[in-house]
């Protein structure tokens, strides 16, 4: 009893020791901080990691792709049974990306993947992360007249509206060069020379365009911009796009083009003897999905069409062929499990597929989030080890400036374990105490960390998380009770074992000594 | 070890000491403090130990209280072995058996004074005991802080009481598990003479009122003089022995 009595008095009266485990409170306030925002942050990356992948990708790295695809999902069918959810076919084919903008041809290496736009959306989050509301619900080719990205201020003008005006521009712009040139010419005195080649008998009799009318008697059409479109291309929006700051330090970004522009895309086709092809597209929508990985380097197109463009059709069967297949297991299915069953259905050794889970082909991003979880939970328990020692020094001085006390209980009888236990439990309540405030602290910082980010952002002019480079507006944070619970019950420990020592000393003072110590 | 047990009177002395030898090493030299005591407590009286500062009578006291070990000799409470009983029961006679008031008082500062008094109550029984025996416990001290005139200080602060209640406080906390003797060490060294005499009048009544038997070491020979018996002490040993002089 008169243990817990003197413990309680000494923390209440002594506030030296609070000092010396400040030091806790901060370690343990920061820990519970630090935990919480890379939770919070890893349980965003990996919603958005396994949105944007399928749960199982088959993959065939041939240039030929999987020729029938279809026997091959009826093999997957029976292998997974009703664990299978829904499957989707892409091709995947590295392309260059030319967009002209102010005259320049701009170059960017993409994926150019192929998607079916009927399943796509079903075994991955396709359709949320493009910008036109028609889209977002059925994925469709075809450029809309406007209303892209609705809620996004500062978008520029797109679709079929916009693609007329640029294109009256363009021609407006043409004649009018046309028009200069030539006042130019008359004004120096030149007149068109008729070259060599058109003073040349014309061989135009045994070319005319008569050759070219079709089986309904018309002849080729001239492709007119303003009323056409080429193949529909959806465009990562890193791809076409920067994200600046401008002078007065706001951040913008800046459209190389958009929905309604055409754009130039250079892959190789699927033979062997592979040629480039170069085909334009419509750009019909731009796809965000915040992950900078995946809107820097994709664009996509119809599935059939990639298909024609490349020749992965079979002349003599018609069956066309893919390289990819996406699967999606019904909710609670082991996805190991299932790709180890595929795995050994089509074992490496005989089939060149890459059968993976979305785990897999992202292990290692999610792997280094966690490793950097680690380092920074062992060096911040090692801040919480140093104010250990600042607890063992103050106990010390504690335990000396109490050693007349110390002689006092002994020569009344307590024993010398009972006055170890005193300072003691002296340490586990200073810990106790320590970590209790460091816990409410660091969730009270949790709860309002957007409101202090903004006001440091007030104070200091520096953004905390700049915009351009983090794609989140405000901080995740996840708060886990078990984390709580062993930085709490690590923190106390630290406290206690901090104050074996000095209990020592006080358990073996010698009485005497102890009572004439001055 | 058996040794032989003393001759015992026929009031059996409540303490007695028996060849003890003790000394401190100091830089690897022994110092020499108690060079053979042998002494008998008769209960019921006041017994002086006088000498002057080194005479080695602070040291016998520690060693009559069990707060050291001699080097050789024994020291015997009741007819029981004390200076080799075991840590525990060494604890437990310090506890129960024998009270002990210093020069500088030795209240613990953060508790009050009655507070200071329940400690040995407190120390002497684990919490659940002494929880149920909390009511007769705070009966007890309260009756113990009345009879050394002090209750209307029950709840304050050593810092808060003058040399003399903090004195009359150590008494009441060294009474308060009823022992067999009061070991008194220079009680009235550090105060005036006024109130030094208070204090030993307190002493002298408890002796007379309630027969308790108290030791008290003293350099004063003004003081011993009120004693029942006196002991001489010189240089480690004792002098003058008046074993056989009737109170």
């Amino acid at each position: 009893m008169y243990r817990w009595m003197l413990c309680f008095r000494y923390l209440r009266t002594r506030y030296i020791a609070l000092a010396s485990i400040v030091s806790v409170t901060l370690g343990v306030a920061t820990l519970i901080i630090v935990n919480s925002v890379m939770a919070g942050f890893a349980a965003e990356m990996h919603e958005r990691l396994h949105g944007l992948a399928s749960d199982i990708l088959i993959e065939c790295h041939a240039s030929g792709g999987l020729p029938d695809p279809d026997a091959n999902l009826a093999e997957i069918r029976k292998v997974l049974g009703d664990r299978l959810d829904g499957s989707s076919v892409s091709v995947h084919v590295p392309g260059m990306l030319g967009i002209e903008f102010n005259g320049q041809l701009i170059t960017r290496h993409v994926n150019l993947v192929g998607i079916d736009p009927e399943t796509y959306d079903k075994v991955s989050q396709f359709g949320r992360f493009l910008l036109h509301p028609g889209n977002q619900s059925q994925v469709n080719f075809d450029l809309k007249e406007t209303g892209f990205a609705p809620d996004r201020e500062g978008f520029p003008e797109s679709g079929w509206g916009y693609r007329r005006q640029r294109v009256a521009y363009d021609q407006a712009l043409e004649q009018e060069r046309q028009r200069v040139e030539s006042s130019l010419r008359r004004i120096r005195g030149e007149t068109l020379k008729p070259d060599a080649a058109s003073e040349a008998p014309s061989m135009a009799l045994d070319f005319s365009t008569s050759m070219f009318v079709d089986a309904s008697g018309e002849g080729p059409k001239k492709f007119d911009p303003a009323m056409e479109q080429f193949p529909g291309i959806v465009l990562g929006i890193s791809t076409c796009s920067a994200r600046l700051r401008n002078d007065d330090g706001n951040v913008s970004d800046h459209y190389y083009c958009r929905p309604g522009d055409d754009v130039r895309m250079m892959f190789p086709n699927a033979s062997d003897n592979t040629k480039v092809v170069n085909q334009k597209f419509t750009v019909v929508d731009l796809y965000e999905s915040g992950m900078s990985e995946y809107d820097s380097t994709f664009a996509f197109v119809r599935l059939d069409q990639l298909q024609e463009f490349r020749g992965m059709i079979d002349p003599s069967t018609g069956t066309r062929s893919v390289t990819a297949i996406q699967l999606k297991l019904v909710e609670g299915a082991d996805l190991n499990i299932a790709r180890d069953d595929l795995r050994r259905r089509f074992p490496p050794d005989r089939y060149a597929l890459n059968i993976q889970t979305w785990r897999d082909m992202q292990g290692p991003l999610l792997a280094a989030v966690r490793l950097e979880t680690t380092i920074l939970n062992i060096l911040l328990f090692l801040i919480i080890a140093v104010a250990g020692f600042g607890i063992l020094a103050t106990f010390f001085m504690i335990v000396v400036e109490k050693t007349r006390d110390i002689g006092t209980l002994k020569a009344l009888g307590a024993s010398s374990s009972g006055v170890m236990s005193i300072f003691l439990s002296y340490g586990v309540l200073l810990g106790i105490v320590g970590s209790g405030v460091g816990m409410v602290g660091g969730l009270v910082f949790i709860r309002h960390i957007n409101s202090i980010a903004a006001i440091i952002e007030d104070i200091t002019g520096q953004e905390v998380f700049d915009p351009t480079v983090y794609y989140f507006s405000k901080i995740p944070t996840i708060v886990d009770p078990w984390t709580i619970a062993w930085v709490v019950a690590g923190s106390i420990t630290i406290a206690t074992m901090a104050s074996v020592l000095p209990s020592l000393r006080a358990a073996r003072m010698h009485p005497v000594r102890a009572l004439r110590f001055e | 070890m058996n040794s032989i047990r003393p001759r015992l009177m026929s009031d059996q002395p409540v303490l007695q000491a028996r060849g003890v030898f003790k000394s401190y090493q100091k830089d690897r030299v022994e110092v020499p403090v108690l060079r053979g005591i042998d002494l008998d407590i008769t209960p019921g009286e006041i017994t002086a130990l006088v000498g002057r500062s080194g005479s080695g009578k602070s040291t016998l006291m520690h060693l009559m209280a069990t707060l050291d070990q001699p080097d050789r000799g024994e020291i015997w409470f009741r007819g029981n072995r004390i200076d080799n009983a075991s840590r525990k029961e060494r604890d437990a006679f310090r506890n129960r058996d024998v009270g002990i008031i210093f020069q500088f008082y030795h209240l613990l500062p953060e508790l009050s004074a009655i507070e200071n008094v329940l400690a040995p109550a407190m120390i002497g029984q684990s919490t659940w005991s002494y929880f149920r025996n909390r009511k007769e416990s705070k009966r007890q001290a309260e009756a113990m802080l009345d009879r050394v005139g002090l209750l209307h200080r029950a709840t304050h602060k050593p810092s808060e009481m003058s040399g003399g209640e903090m004195q009359r406080a150590a008494i009441a906390r060294a009474l308060m598990t009823r022992p067999a003797l009061l070991l008194a060490d220079e009680p009235t060294g550090n105060l005036d003479t006024e109130t030094g005499l208070e204090v030993l009048k307190l002493l002298r009544g408890l002796n007379a009122d309630d027969g308790l038997t108290i030791v008290m070491i003293t350099h004063d020979e003004s003081i011993a003089a009120g004693a029942d018996k006196t002991w001489k002490m010189k240089d480690g040993r004792v002098v003058d022995d008046r074993l056989l002089q009737v109170a």
